[in-house]
């Protein structure tokens, strides 16, 4: 469609506008974490970069044991992504490469799960976990997160659109379905990986309620309850050592998604053309 | 599924062992158990288990805290998703049109996708505290934390900020799909851009719509836990008290098991019957491709 001159600069105005109130959070966030606890309380309220990251970032760091808890949580997201993409792509691979006894009840018990979130079921999956001794491990925050039915329906979708000559193909040519699965499926399948990565890795970095409920050692917490744990220890007015530490916290799943965020556009992209 | 066939007898079966394993021991026994204890009382102690009937149910339903919490997660889940889903197609349709650096501003406006509700509840919890908040500084209230339907305002603002950068993806792919062609047809045809909007790409966005109204929805119910424990801890005087931190505190920090059971029973009751509506409407009315 043709645009006047006047309206693409009013766009432009718009959204100008918008990122900067979307960003001016964030923004704000940083230039805190550079100012010392009497610049902070300021009046009129300082609004320029000051001098005093090292003090800020180190004090976030080291009264909360920072460093763990980034660890914990990397750990954590990496552990489930990578079991929800392996057990998801097997279990699309299943779903659409065979033909089976079953089947549409087994499908129709994943659409079920999108009914059973964390929260409709906390009561009896916390007793379950503890029952398994799991209360301040590993295996309690990851375990329970593998089987994922967004990702089996993403590497179902994707896989419906890769042409079947090339599953005749491979069968005129001897090819195990394993075999087709890893030399022909896989390296298809990148951008929706990639796309996954991105969605689970950030929902498992931000997750709250469930590491709260689960942990309760100092070795064992994540950075969500970290942000927590340094306002409740410091002064309530030093914000330039807690925006230290909410920045720190954020980077990890920005870099992932600035770094893979053409897949996980390409991704979604795929999802909806059917 | 459309899909040519290998054929293996046992194969499929082993290849959704490790998912439906998972499916068992942390989803249908759980989601079972919590709905069968909120039938019971259950002693926090000893574990030792009463049958109790519709006890926990009336129990919650004839407390005023718990119906306030039911309806003030009502007004929070409506604004946040209404407000999320009408903002965010705005900046959408932005996006969409042919202007120089697009993508650019496309990944600005999308980045706080990565950011988790915790981190909005410190963000604004800066923003808006009564000591050193810069809007109180800027618009001269300094009472936006402490007043409840302010506070209930400030929560939203949050979700719905973190939520933003979601909702414009996903409408992003769905514009996408909205064939040119017909948008051109119309335009020769004298349609204005309103016009257009209404008669054509809202038909084709509608499916995006629903999906993005449950996600949403249940974003609201659920997935702002951390954002609340942050921001307000569900204060002042329970005015952000919504349903989910309500169970965490019945479950974790007061021990009422039967009670807790019976709220997540309630919880799910209310995802059927969110996901219930979207498969009917989106059945009737919805245009597909």
């Amino acid at each position: 469609m043709r645009l006047t001159k006047t309206k693409t600069t009013g766009m432009h105005i718009i959204l100008i506008f918008s990122v900067l109130i979307i960003c001016l959070p964030v923004i704000l966030a940083v230039i805190i974490s550079s100012q010392t606890e009497t610049q902070v309380l300021a009046f009129p309220p300082k609004l320029t970069f000051s001098n005093n990251w090292a003090y800020n970032y180190s004090t976030a760091w080291n009264r909360i044991k920072l460093g763990r808890m980034m660890f914990n949580s990397a750990f954590i997201a990496i552990m489930v992504t990578a079991g929800k993409i392996v057990m998801s792509l097997l279990a699309a691979f299943a779903f659409t490469h065979f033909v089976f006894k079953g089947k549409q009840i087994l499908f129709f018990i994943i659409i079920i799960t999108l009914l059973l979130p964390v929260p409709v079921r906390i009561v009896a999956l916390f007793d379950v976990v503890r029952g398994f001794g799991w209360i301040n491990t590993y295996a309690g925050l990851i375990v329970p997160f593998w089987a994922s039915a967004t990702g089996t329906f993403l590497f179902i979708q994707r896989f419906k659109t890769i042409p079947s000559e090339l599953v005749d193909a491979s069968k005129i040519d001897g090819c195990r379905p394993m075999q087709y699965f890893f030399r022909v499926l896989l390296p298809l399948t990148r951008s929706t990986i990639g796309a996954l990565i991105v969605i689970e890795f950030i929902y498992i970095w931000n997750q709250y309620l469930w590491p709260l409920m689960v942990t309760n050692t100092d070795k064992m917490r994540v950075v969500q309850i970290g942000i927590k744990m340094l306002m409740n220890a410091e002064s309530s007015n030093n914000w330039g050592v807690i925006m230290a530490g909410v920045v720190m916290t954020m980077i990890p799943p920005l870099l992932v998604f600035f770094v893979m965020q053409e897949s996980f556009m390409k991704g979604f992209a795929l999802q909806s053309e059917k | 599924m459309k899909q040519s066939s290998f054929s293996n007898k046992y194969l499929p079966y082993i290849l959704l062992l490790p998912t439906y394993s998972i499916l068992v021991v942390f989803l249908f026994y759980p989601a079972f158990e919590s709905f069968r204890l909120s039938f019971f009382k259950v002693n926090p102690y000893s574990g030792a288990e009463k049958f109790a009937g519709f006890y926990n149910l009336i129990k919650i339903f004839t407390n005023p805290d718990y119906l306030s919490s039911f309806v003030l997660s009502l007004v929070f889940a409506v604004s946040v998703v209404v407000g999320g889903l009408i903002v965010s197609l705005l900046l959408a349709l932005l996006l969409n049109q042919k202007i120089k650096g697009a993508k650019v501003y496309r990944s600005l406006l999308i980045w706080p996708y990565a950011l988790s509700p915790a981190i909005a509840g410190a963000l604004f919890n800066f923003l808006f505290n009564p000591a050193t908040g810069i809007v109180g500084y800027f618009t001269g209230m300094r009472t936006w934390m402490t007043n409840g339907n302010t506070a209930m305002f400030v929560i939203v603002l949050a979700a719905t900020w973190k939520n933003l950068g979601y909702n414009i993806v996903f409408y992003l792919t769905a514009l996408r799909n909205v064939p040119r062609n017909a948008l051109e047809a119309a335009e020769i045809d004298g349609a204005g851009p309103f016009r257009r909007f209404f008669s054509i790409t809202f038909a084709f966005i509608s499916p995006m719509t629903f999906f993005l109204l449950v996600m949403n929805t249940t974003y609201a119910y659920f997935s702002s836990f951390g954002l609340i424990d942050i921001l307000t801890e569900g204060g002042p005087a329970g005015s952000t008290n919504i349903l989910i931190y309500q169970l965490y505190r019945d479950f974790f920090v007061n021990s009422r098991i039967g009670y807790a059971a019976a709220e997540s029973l309630v919880l799910f009751m209310l995802v059927v019957g969110i996901t219930f509506i979207q498969f009917r409407t989106t059945e009737k009315k919805v245009h597909y491709q």
